[in-house]
């Protein structure tokens, strides 16, 4: 657990939490990642304009953030397993309703029985997944 | 559309102070039989905490139609995007704020993530959001 970062964690998760309230408080949204995605590519097209407002924020947050921080190169699984990760991504978040986000973040957040189900499920699907590419691949 | 844009912002930043913009912290967190990191756990701890407070008065005012039914595309769709996270340490929120990286392992991921939600409207004809 050298790894263990605490104090970045619960700072930039509160600010994670924060943007969600104030998504909801202004604009009347859920900030589930995957459903403003989704929507955003949906037809027929519904309410585009926040939808790739809140995008470009968060596409602008990493510009700004790289600005600042010097990112390393992260962990790779290779093109192929990418796209294929891809794939499942937003296949399941589109069939189960929500992301870390969506069903995480919000969805805890107003103590959704659904919500909670959806991540315990997607927890530990990835920890299995995780442990089949690291230790068994 | 400017309050959506400074959220997305906040959203972003807290992606990335957090750790969760690095698939690398990310795997660390899935990786129970690895040298495992507790973080991702106060990530959304930190988030639930804000929520919890907030989201209940806001919601009193304003409600939303939320789904509550637990039902098989619920737990196939969170299976299918849980093993696609574990793959590749980002969930959407990251993978988007990460196209900065200007790398092709996040644009093909975020691509192929489109594609599987076009193709999910296909199967499971269902509304986005949670």
């Amino acid at each position: 657990m050298d790894n263990f970062t605490p104090v970045s964690a619960l700072a930039g998760g509160a600010l994670i939490g924060l943007a969600s309230v104030w998504l909801l408080a202004a604009n009347g949204r859920i900030a589930g990642v995957s459903g403003i995605l989704h929507g955003l590519f949906a037809q027929p097209p519904g309410e585009r304009p926040w939808r790739a407002a809140f995008i470009a924020g968060l596409i602008a947050a990493g510009f700004a953030w790289h600005l600042i921080v010097e990112v390393s190169v992260s962990e790779n699984p290779g093109l192929g397993w990418t796209a294929a990760a891809g794939a499942l991504v937003g296949l399941g978040t589109r069939v189960g309703g929500g992301c870390t986000s969506g069903h995480g973040v919000c969805g805890l957040g107003r103590f959704s029985l659904r919500s909670l189900v959806a991540v315990m499920v997607f927890m530990v699907c990835g920890m299995a997944a995780t442990f089949v590419m690291r230790h068994v691949l | 559309m400017i309050s959506a844009f400074g959220a997305g912002l906040l959203f972003g930043i807290g992606l990335w102070l957090s750790g969760m913009a690095n698939p690398r912290k990310v795997l660390d967190f899935l990786d129970v039989a690895g040298n495992w990191d507790p973080s991702l756990l106060l990530v959304m701890g930190g988030a639930v905490a804000v929520t919890a407070a907030a989201f209940r008065p806001l919601l009193k005012r304003k409600p939303i139609d939320f789904k509550s039914s637990v039902d098989a595309p619920l737990v196939i769709g969170a299976a299918l995007f849980g093993i696609g996270w574990g793959i590749g340490g980002y969930c959407p929120g990251p993978a988007l704020t990460a196209l900065s990286n200007l790398s092709a392992e996040v644009f093909i991921f975020v691509t192929a993530m489109i594609a599987g939600g076009l193709f999910a409207k296909i199967v499971v004809p269902a509304g986005p959001g949670a």
